[in-house]
């Protein structure tokens, strides 16, 4: 198994398991942060992808990729984080109507 | 570039002036309103700038700051971004007359309306002329983004609940997307969509990228049964932007959709059209039963968006044989749906400013004092259930006979079935509107704009089916389906 290849499973690893938790868990904090696992999931796929043989250089585009990534998710997170206050104060809830608190 | 020499800077202004002005109106929130309508006038000059040289000179490629593909940004636009982005001019124009009036007594809100607005405005003029796969990813997400914000202005734990479980959905559609571009740019080495309609052949990594990014864009355009979140989150926002978000922002993830799908998806998983044709139909038949069911008005309305989009990907299956005039169809109602919805979703704003509710049952003799909005539903309603002359008839009747001609009968009972629950559900809320209620309210007045504004998109709706050669016209331009009109494909 190349280097890129393992870093390429162990990203859709953490992709699936942000997707996971982000499907289970009702907390809006824990969706919010599930979210943010599986955004590192791609940039790790994206950059573990991106030495494309084995003793050439790294291609860079896919890190500008991942810049670029980085600034969108902190923007979605802020934005997230400040809706889920919002409903909290609206409502006194931190979870979606139609999902249990556990 | 066009032809040398001969440079146009429309495609550049149609990104940056909403872009600045969005930035403006964040900065000096005061002239929000001026700002605004500013740029709507803007717009839509570029727009026409863009397709008078789009119809003199054929298709546009631009690259930005000289940097072409493979490494810099290229602007693209064929016949099919260009009637998207003149939809865009249009009902952005019409959503930006109807906000003035509808923020004038909540400065606060206004504060917030305009910057968000824009930037929509600014992300989807973006998507439609982006030529690679991870600048639209970018706009995907600014589109996103904005629309969640401005789904939460209405506030309330309703509107908030389902901006919040929009933007979920809206990030978790993107991810999906993102992860998508990943595959496709270690597997081919380009996020240049003609690049890599050259490089890419039916193999597991491009399946896995196309599964990935169709799931992640069909998240966002709400085709059942992905469509769950879409409801609560068009009819509990404010009028203006529930009207922004069924016409424009919906139709802005089907365009990227279809986009990739004529150029990429289409070479490497042709057998998935039949797949979208039936999930299509299934919208058309589930969004018009709940639609017929609800008790709400703007929910009522957000149904028929589910239903409409339904169509959307009928045309698919149908363009495997038709080719080119199941594609007309679709876009033709795409554009008389985004004129209709928009106006409908404006008329039941005015009927709440004025009743304070929306409750079909107790729209208590409307007919008599809002007589300009109930016309503007009932003539966007005739486009919606596709009467004629209005521009969803010939939308239909395309699809009808592409459906027909290929022997397709399963899919024209459900088009014709389709017209016929839309009658329902429009003449349902058409009848309430003149009927007495048991409880009368107390009225608000509405201002005349808003009554005009929703009208005028209504009027457009029908207008479509008498003056169809234009916008078939500019459709042409490049020859988006790969089809020349007039040439049967078998």
């Amino acid at each position: 198994m190349s280097a890129a290849l393992f870093y390429a499973l162990i990203g859709a690893g953490i992709f699936s398991l942000g997707l996971y938790a982000l499907i289970i868990h009702p907390h809006l904090l824990r969706k919010i942060l599930a979210f943010n696992l599986m955004g590192s999931g791609v940039f790790l796929m994206l950059a573990g992808l991106a030495r494309r043989t084995p003793d050439g250089a790294p291609d860079p585009v896919p890190h500008a990729m991942v810049i670029t990534g980085i600034v969108v998710a902190v923007a979605a997170t802020a934005l997230a984080l400040v809706l889920m206050l919002s409903l909290r104060d609206a409502s006194g809830h931190v979870v979606l109507p139609d999902e249990k608190e556990h | 570039m066009g032809q040398p020499g001969m440079v146009q800077y429309w495609d550049i202004a149609l990104i940056l002036l909403p872009l600045t002005a969005a930035l403006l109106a964040f900065l000096f929130p005061r002239g929000g309103t001026f700002i605004g309508l500013l740029t709507a006038v803007a717009v839509m000059t570029c727009a026409a700038g863009l397709t008078s040289v789009l119809l003199g000179e054929g298709e546009q490629h631009h690259a930005i700051g000289g940097w072409g593909a493979p490494l810099g940004i290229m602007l693209h636009t064929d016949g099919l971004s260009m009637l998207m982005l003149l939809m865009g001019a249009v009902v952005g124009l019409g959503i930006s007359l109807y906000a003035i009036a509808w923020f004038r007594d909540e400065p606060a809100k206004a504060k917030r309306f305009w910057p968000l607005w824009l930037l929509l405005w600014t992300a989807l003029n973006a998507l439609f002329l982006s030529a690679d796969i991870f600048n639209l990813y970018v706009t995907l997400e600014l589109l996103g983004l904005s629309a969640a914000g401005l789904a939460a202005l209405a506030g309330g734990p309703a509107a908030l609940a389902a901006a919040m479980r929009y933007l979920l959905v809206s990030l978790l559609g993107s991810l999906l997307y993102l992860l998508g571009v990943a595959l496709l740019y270690h597997a081919h080495g380009t996020v240049d969509i003609a690049l890599l309609a050259e490089r890419l052949s039916p193999s597991p990594a491009s399946w896995a990228a196309v599964g990935l990014m169709s799931v992640g864009l069909l998240l966002k355009t709400a085709l059942f049964p992905l469509h769950f979140w879409l409801p609560p989150a068009h009819s509990s926002a404010s009028a203006p932007v529930s009207a922004l978000l069924s016409a424009l922002v919906v139709k802005a993830t089907f365009y990227l959709f279809l986009r990739l799908w004529l150029e990429l998806f289409a070479t490497v998983t042709p057998q998935l059209n039949t797949l979208l044709g039936m999930l299509g139909a299934a919208a058309v038949l589930w969004g018009s039963l709940q639609a017929l069911r609800q008790s709400r008005l703007k929910l009522l309305i957000a149904y028929s968006t589910v239903a409409q989009i339904g169509y959307l990907f009928m045309a698919f299956p149908l363009a495997a044989l038709a080719g080119l005039s199941a594609w007309n169809g679709a876009l033709y109602l795409a554009l008389s749906h985004a004129l209709a919805k928009s106006a409908m979703f404006m008329a039941a704003g005015n009927l709440v400013r004025h009743a304070g509710h929306d409750r079909i049952a107790e729209l208590d003799c409307v007919a008599q004092r809002l007589p300009l909005s109930v016309a503007a539903f009932a003539l966007a309603g005739m486009s919606i259930m596709g009467l004629p002359p209005s521009g969803g008839f010939v939308a239909k009747w395309w699809l009808l006979e592409a459906a027909m001609g290929q022997g397709q009968w399963a899919l024209a009972l459900v088009l014709i079935l389709g017209g016929i629950m839309a009658a329902a559900y429009v003449f349902k809320v058409v009848g309430f509107a003149f009927t007495k209620a048991q409880v009368p309210h107390e009225a608000r007045s509405v201002p005349l704009t808003m009554e005009w504004v929703a009208l005028a998109l209504a009027l457009g709706a029908v207008l479509l089916g008498l003056f169809v050669l234009s916008p078939l016209s500019v459709l042409a331009v490049g020859e988006p389906f790969g089809l020349t009109p007039g040439v049967v494909v078998q």
